[in-house]
């Protein structure tokens, strides 16, 4: 069973593993795929019309398969891989070991926003931006300067503490803890990360950064964390809903998954803060 | 960011870059105050930092969402069209600046030309369903 671990608590072994996991993917071209899929969903993703993998309930059921499907792809190169989740409210500034030289580089050059170090640095020859939206083939950071601060824990807390799912219009403009997790309500928590790492991260083409991954996986605690302190809560809408995927419609673009399927992550893996009693069958 | 790049400085004089900007921006604020009670996003066609933002209000019905839907703007960038998309709350997001909103469609398309550093958009793409 895997274990999502905090990515400050890796070994140098453990950051070595998934980077060079990462770099084989994106050498097969599996992982650019990934990077097109999530785009088309953000471009067709309307509060208007229909919405699955943004902007509506199923922001967090669809991201949650998009990383399992990712996270399968890893473990197919190398068995001993999880997604590690960033804790941006503890390492939230640019001089954390993740933005280090033997994990994920650091932010971009003054001239054009360039990632200089760490494994995915252009000039290491294995990490071309190739699905993008403009002319720029290199990973850009800009750590900090889209946005000047991370989400604090009292922010996190505030929208873990709101007991109902999600509420009509089920859109961007929706009250309840699923829009205040992505951000386009209230303090933003989603959202501004994806600001405040800049480049790539800000486009719709943002998986083309790996932090994409670690960002979301921690997303995903949340959602978990979340469920944990209101075992009464739901996700909605449940049945009947125009636009939007109700509990258990499918979501594109598997087709075959429904969020009910979706609810527990502990059929697939745990995290590393959890009593792992799945996870001893390791 | 707002720095005009190098590329871009070789091909417009600093002088004609101030002076189209100024020009740009009166004629904005024109075309805004006469349209601003049927649409909101109104014609524009500046230049700023050096690049060229033309904006053409939507035309057909109200908004409906989705890809090249009627009621949307289009909005170019030295002649390559932004995807542009309006939130429930009126404010608005591009896929160059797309976790972060702008109050209106000029402002949007001055973030995606601070963002572009010079580069060129890449053609207008609906992403696969791998
Ligand atoms: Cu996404
Ligand atoms: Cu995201």
């Amino acid at each position: 069973m895997t274990v999502r671990k905090n990515q400050a608590a890796l070994t140098p072994e453990e950051k070595r593993a998934f980077t060079n996991a990462l770099l084989e993917l994106k050498r097969t071209g599996r992982y650019d795929r990934f990077v097109t899929t999530h785009n088309g969903f953000i471009m067709s993703d309307t509060d208007s019309g229909d919405r699955v993998g943004h902007r509506s309930p199923s922001f967090l059921p669809w991201h949650r398969r998009f990383l399992l499907e990712f996270e399968a792809a890893l473990q197919a190169v190398d068995a001993s891989v999880s997604i590690p989740y960033w804790d941006w409210t503890a390492d939230r500034t640019t001089r954390s070991s993740l933005w280090a030289a033997d994990f994920l580089g650091g932010t971009g050059r003054a001239r054009d926003g360039q990632v200089m170090d760490g494994p995915f640095a252009y000039a290491t020859g294995k990490w071309e931006v190739a699905v993008r939206v403009d002319g720029r083939n290199y990973l850009r950071r800009a750590l900090g300067e889209g946005v000047a601060q991370l989400p604090t824990k009292a922010e996190v807390d505030a929208v873990l503490a709101m007991p109902v799912y999600d509420m009509a219009p089920w859109n961007s403009s929706s009250n309840g803890f699923r829009n205040n997790l992505e951000g386009w309500r209230g303090a933003n928590l989603h959202n501004r990360v994806h600001v405040w790492v800049g480049g790539q991260m800000a486009t719709g083409v943002s998986p083309n950064d790996p932090v994409f991954w670690m960002h979301h996986a921690f997303i995903d605690k949340l959602w978990a964390d979340w469920q944990a302190k209101h075992p009464t809560s739901t996700y909605l809408p449940a049945a009947g809903t125009a636009n939007v995927v109700d509990l258990r419609d499918t979501m594109r673009p598997w087709n075959d998954v429904t969020p009910a399927d979706m609810l527990d992550h502990r059929k697939f893996y745990t995290f590393d803060t959890e009593p792992a009693a799945a996870a001893s069958q390791r | 960011m707002n720095k005009i790049t190098r590329r871009q400085a070789l091909g417009t004089t600093a002088g004609a870059l101030t002076v189209l900007g100024i020009a740009g921006a009166t004629a904005h604020a024109a075309a805004t105050d006469s349209r601003a009670a049927t649409t909101p996003a109104g014609t524009v066609d500046e230049v700023y930092q050096g690049r060229r933002i033309q904006i053409a209000p939507g035309t057909g019905g109200g908004h409906h969402g989705g890809h090249h839907s009627p009621g949307l703007p289009t909005v170019k960038i030295d002649g390559r069209e932004l995807h542009v998309m309006q939130n429930a709350d009126g404010t608005w997001i591009s896929v160059v600046n797309h976790y972060e909103t702008f109050a209106d469609p000029t402002s949007l398309a001055r973030a995606a030309v601070r963002e572009l550093q010079g580069s060129q958009l890449a053609p207008m793409q609906m992403g696969g369903m791998a």
